[in-house]
């Protein structure tokens, strides 16, 4: 069915500064499909991202979602298709109360309170924060922000779900936890992350974005295997499939990592002085 | 230290407000209403009145015991604040000095006579203030504005504010803790790292704000802001209120005091 | 926070005219700010005002004197986010100070939000800083213009807050005495505190010059007609104030004491409404003296003529009265006190000890 197609088109993007930071993007994610994107800072995965809901709109080529092409007219339409959870829960969660914040997305749809309320409830229980209702935002932790704010997305029941950096700022346990919650879904989703480990558990194909091209598009486990590919890009291999090697050469001394993997934050940090 | 003071007195009070006591499941807007009557009929009396004010003490103590509000906290607050009131206050026995009245053999000022009773006003209104938002959250206090006729814009933005305050609060705190880890002998102290500092912070909420927009219109924002909360004026709310109204009037207009002195005089 | 009007100063009729005249101006910022708002404008005004909140506790030291400086903040908003909104802003923080930090007080609010933020918002931007900014945008002239208009807003609300003060009556100091302390301390502050408004403005200006432009785009605040038109509400207001005082402070305080006797029945209930009026009825001659006459003495001797039923409730001569009183107001006190513990302690029980 083509409700929950996401198509772009050579889709380029220029910021109103002259920065071209969308060069000819094509992809094609169909239905309940659940998609990685990685590449290096900088490479273009959030404005990827910003296209997705029609926060910005592309300069060229077009973006498809369902049986709609994102123009200004239909991205209010989009927006209830495609939901969209925020790097920081900060920026997401900005009512009173976590069941306003919930809340918010069903009533700007124009539901009535008790369908409302039906709505909160069942997101909040899905994500398991159903006790947490009438807490104001800034007193929980991050864990828990992060899966309120995803409720306050699945709340307006959109068939795409897009994340920009799920995993990060998160304790391990409530990484796991979110793990878990996301391989549940049934929803198309789409995840942009550094967190490779994090796309390699939940997703089942990868794109790599590089210099506002897709460079690569293929199912995760062979992506994230691909020592070369990922190099090329400015990533390295997960840490989970490092294993042994990485192992060994923290063991056997620091000169040998730097050597080998070439990796230019971990060199940087470890020179004294 | 201011930062960490400011940050804790907001939080505390936020914290008191979740209760739940009688008091607090009150309508918002009936405490709000409750508290402005309370104020109004405790700074209207003349200037050297101090036996009238002493009934309405009933009231900041029946919120105190009913609503399970730690007495101590709320009156270290208003010691902390009493410095402007205390100062403009203390000038009246200095320039009011004709004996108002003699006990037992001392001749008292009018000027001291009033002073007390700025004291006791200030202790009474600045009680009853705290007390109000430890009873009712600030979101409740904003609805009931928003009840109560005040613009919806306007509203809406406090609580936005009410939001943030904490978040900007740590972003200004992380900000000083840098600028101050380091600065020596206040070296680094100055204004002009200070503009800088505001200046970011500034620039920073701005970038802030666009987030949060973004995030709005990706949940279907289209220009107001509708809340499903609805507290409801029950019977037991409209009755309270006329019930405080009462005893306010009787208070502010009977000597109860002097009343009650006499009858005693007259038993013993 | 020097600034604040308390609760404890304040007559309620001075107070709730201020209330009146706030209330008037949000709904109209409300309004203004509806019909061509930037759907954004919900969020920054929110979050604007959380910073400025934060900024207020950054402190920094004063070269020269040591002292360490703040920043109040309603010229700084009303310049980086037009006039309008920085009223609404000013007006919410100056709330959450209010309701968290008792600063000043529920009935005193509507002073202090017009004392701290109309006067930078309403006069001394349109009035001072636009007309200096308008043609010359350099860093010198937005520093002489913050500084002028800073230390204006700041003069006026000191003017303002004694005012109030002197109005109400519950204060004893002169007008001129006050004013005498007030006005240069806010000199001092406000030259401070335009300076460093001035370098956060040059300094946004020069990161992301678009934040002013916009502002400066859709607030013609400075046009002829618009400054007619504050004038014009300013009079109106100042008419309205000195009508509604006059009206609560009537000339014929007798008629009032008259009619709550009425409503009441006799005086054996106590005291009548006598003190507030005569007390009233002192302020109105107060006021229609000039600043600088010292007033007490002819205060003192309206007292010496009062009747009993004056503003005093422990005439001098009348020691009876007093130890009654006395016995009363131990006995009140004793019985709130009493009737706390009990409700304490039952709410206890009921909620199994906490």
């Amino acid at each position: 069915m083509s409700h929950h197609i996401v198509e772009f088109e050579n889709v380029r993007f220029r910021y109103p500064d002259g920065t071209e930071a969308l060069k000819g993007a094509s992809f094609r994610i169909t239905h309940g499909e659940s998609v990685g994107i990685i590449g290096a800072n900088g490479a273009g995965k959030s404005t990827l991202l910003m296209q997705m809901n029609g926060y910005m709109l592309p300069s060229m080529g077009t973006v498809t979602i369902g049986d709609l092409q994102l123009t200004k007219k239909t991205r209010p339409e989009i927006r209830k298709k495609v939901g969209v959870v925020f790097q920081n829960p900060d920026d997401q969660l900005f009512m009173p109360t976590v069941y306003d914040d919930v809340a918010f997305g069903p009533l700007n749809l124009g539901m009535h309170a008790e369908k409302v309320e039906e709505r909160v409830t069942t997101a909040l229980r899905t994500v398991g924060c159903l006790d947490l209702r009438e807490k104001p935002p800034h007193r929980l932790s991050g864990g828990q922000k992060r899966a309120v704010s995803i409720a306050t997305v699945i709340a307006m029941d959109p068939d795409i779900l897009v994340m920009d950096e799920p995993s990060s700022n998160l304790d391990p346990k409530s990484r796991r936890y979110l793990m878990n919650l996301l391989k549940g879904f049934v929803h198309t989703k789409i995840v942009a992350a550094h967190d490779l480990d994090f796309i390699l558990e939940v997703c089942r194909r990868c794109l790599v974005i590089s210099d506002g091209r897709i460079v690569a598009d293929g199912p995760a486990g062979s992506i994230l295997t691909d020592r070369s590919l990922l190099e090329e890009n400015h990533l390295e291999l997960p840490l989970s499939l490092q294993g042994r090697s990485l192992r060994e050469s923290v063991v056997a001394g620091s000169e040998e990592k730097q050597g080998a993997e070439g990796s230019s934050d971990e060199e940087e940090r470890s020179v004294p002085g | 230290m201011t930062f960490d003071r400011e940050y804790f007195n907001l939080g505390v009070l936020d914290i008191l407000s979740c209760k739940d006591t009688c008091i607090h499941r009150l309508d918002p807007r009936t405490k709000v209403i409750a508290t402005l009557l309370f104020i109004i009929a405790v700074v209207s009396f003349p200037k050297y009145e101090i036996m009238g004010l002493l009934p309405f003490f009933l009231f900041p103590v029946l919120v105190f015991s009913l609503g399970d509000i730690p007495v101590w906290l709320i009156l270290k607050k208003v010691l902390l604040v009493s410095s402007f009131a205390a100062f403009i206050g203390i000038f009246n026995p200095v320039f009011d000095t004709a004996p108002m009245v003699t006990v037992s053999g001392v001749a008292i000022s009018g000027g001291w006579v009033s002073f007390l009773s700025i004291v006791l006003r200030f202790f009474l209104t600045m009680t009853s203030v705290l007390l109000l938002i430890a009873t009712t959250s600030f979101p409740g206090i904003c609805h009931a504005l928003r009840r109560l006729g005040m613009p919806e814009l306007f509203t809406s933005q406090l609580l936005f504010l009410y939001r943030y305050i904490f978040v900007l609060l740590e972003e200004a705190m992380r900000m000083v803790r840098a600028r101050n880890m380091r600065s020596f002998r206040g070296k680094g102290q100055g204004a002009r790292v200070f503009v800088s500092l505001v200046g970011t912070l500034f620039l920073r909420t701005m970038d802030r704000a666009e987030r949060i927009y973004q995030a709005m219109l990706s949940r279907g924002f289209t220009g107001t802001m509708r809340f499903v909360r609805t507290y409801r004026f029950r019977a037991t709310d409209f009755a309270l209120l006329t019930v405080v109204a009462a005893v306010l009037y009787l208070f502010r207009v009977c000597d109860i005091v002097g009343t009650i002195g006499r009858q005693t005089e007259r038993i013993f | 926070m020097t600034m604040h009007m308390a609760d404890a100063l304040l007559s309620p009729a001075v107070g709730t005219t201020m209330w009146a005249g706030t209330v008037g101006t949000i709904a109209y910022c409300s309004r203004k700010l509806q019909g061509n708002i930037d759907e954004k404008m919900i969020p920054v005004m929110g979050v604007s005002g959380a910073f400025l909140f934060a900024a207020q506790m950054i402190n920094f030291t004063i070269p020269g004197t040591g002292s360490s400086g703040h920043l109040g903040g309603g010229m700084l908003l009303a310049v980086l986010l037009g006039p309008y909104a920085a009223l609404l802003v000013m007006g919410s923080i100056l709330t959450i100070q209010a309701l968290f930090f008792a600063d000043g007080g529920l009935l005193a609010l509507g002073s202090n939000i017009w004392n701290l933020a109309v006067y930078p918002c309403f006069i001394a931007y349109p009035l001072i800083y636009r007309p200096l900014t308008r043609n010359d945008g350099s860093p010198a002239r937005i520093t002489i213009a913050s500084v002028t208009s800073v230390v204006a807003g700041l003069q006026l609300g000191a003017l303002s807050v004694v005012l109030q003060t002197v109005l109400s009556g519950r204060s004893e100091l002169p007008f001129g005495t006050f004013l005498l302390m007030m006005l240069p301390i806010h000199l001092a502050i406000g030259l401070v505190e335009g300076i460093v408004t001035a370098g956060v403005i040059n300094y946004v200006k020069a990161a992301r010059p678009e934040i002013l432009e916009s502002v400066d785009q859709s607030r013609p605040l400075s046009a002829g007609v618009r400054v007619r038109n504050i004038a014009l509400v300013f009079l109106g207001f100042a008419i309205v104030t000195g009508g509604m005082l006059s009206w609560f402070a009537s000339a014929n305080p007798d008629g009032l004491e008259w009619s709550i006797e009425k409503i009441l029945g006799k005086p054996e209930l106590g005291r009548q409404d006598g003190g507030m009026a005569s007390a009233l009825k002192s302020v109105q001659e107060k006021t229609a003296i000039l600043p600088e006459y010292d007033f007490r003495k002819s205060e003192g001797a309206a007292e010496g003529a009062g009747d009993g039923k004056g503003e005093q409730t422990w005439p001098v001569a009348a020691p009876g009265r007093s130890a009654s009183g006395i016995i009363g107001s131990f006995i009140v006190l004793a019985a709130v006190l009493c009737v706390g513990f009990v409700l304490r302690a039952l709410r206890r029980k009921t909620e199994g000890g906490r």
